[in-house]
């Protein structure tokens, strides 16, 4: 299932910014549902990965404390207009997904 | 007490399920692993550990851009600045969370000393952020006050 994501580069003094929106649950595993009473499982994205070019810059892993639909901002130092970004998500179910985008 | 250890016993079920789930499907991924026993954890020093060992905790270097009173604990903003030199790794912890760490960001050569995330805070809490830069771990904490809680709904 793809679940929309969202990505924006913008420049901040001498390097950039890279905000990232994942429309995701990020369920905790403690709410309970109203309905039926039970506990909705825990699902929630566990690894988000930042490539500039291909390589890896950063990784951000994450619990179940992050809010619904993460919204992550990371900085990239050498990054130059025509890079290439690209984000890949991977949730505890097994979901994933990516984003790719150009630095202007 | 019983729930809580029920609680806990299987959501540290679900986490191994899913690693060795996630390890078939995607063996590129799988080096990175998800630092399982940091997240488990429910005291904040327990995580503090289990991903910075015994290493120099030392106070200052970070500016935590953090509301002082969140409205909805559900979705609180953090903006995470820093000027430390070779930062490796910030990770964001909420003391009084049922899992106390939230998020932590690895740092790798092209990407700097910032990370901004939203986080669900139980209720209100000292929150703590910790750098790692060279051999030292840097921290800066700052108490944000919850009126409404934003976990378990």
């Amino acid at each position: 299932m793809a679940r929309t994501i969202k990505m924006k580069i913008k420049k901040s003094g001498s390097e950039y910014r890279v905000l990232v929106l994942v429309k995701h649950p990020m369920e905790t595993g403690r709410r309970k549902d109203k309905k039926t009473g039970k506990l909705v499982p825990a699902h929630y994205i566990e690894t988000m990965t930042f490539s500039l070019n291909g390589k890896l810059v950063a990784e951000a892993n994450m619990g179940t404390g992050v809010s619904k639909n993460p919204l992550l901002g990371i900085s990239l130092t050498a990054a130059k207009p025509g890079d290439k970004v690209s984000i890949h998500w991977a949730d505890n179910k097994g979901e994933s997904g990516s984003v790719e985008s150009v630095v202007k | 007490m019983q729930r809580r250890t029920f609680l806990q016993n299987t959501v540290a079920g679900a986490v191994l399920v899913t690693a060795s789930g996630v390890g078939l499907l995607n063996p590129r991924k799988a080096q990175a692993a998800w630092p399982k026993a940091a997240f488990a954890a429910v005291k904040s020093k327990d995580s503090v550990k289990a991903l910075f060992g015994d290493a120099e905790i030392v106070e200052g270097g970070i500016t935590l851009k953090a509301p002082l009173q969140a409205e909805n604990g559900a979705v609180v903003p953090l903006k995470i600045t820093t000027s430390l030199p070779n930062v490796e790794e910030i990770a964001v912890v909420v003391e009084k969370n049922p899992f106390p760490l939230t998020s932590r960001l690895k740092v790798f050569p092209g990407s700097g000393g910032y990370f901004a995330v939203r986080v669900k805070m139980a209720k209100t809490s000292k929150v703590y952020v910790y750098v790692k830069a060279g051999d030292k771990v840097h921290v800066a904490a700052q108490e944000i006050k919850v009126t409404i809680g934003g976990c378990g709904g």
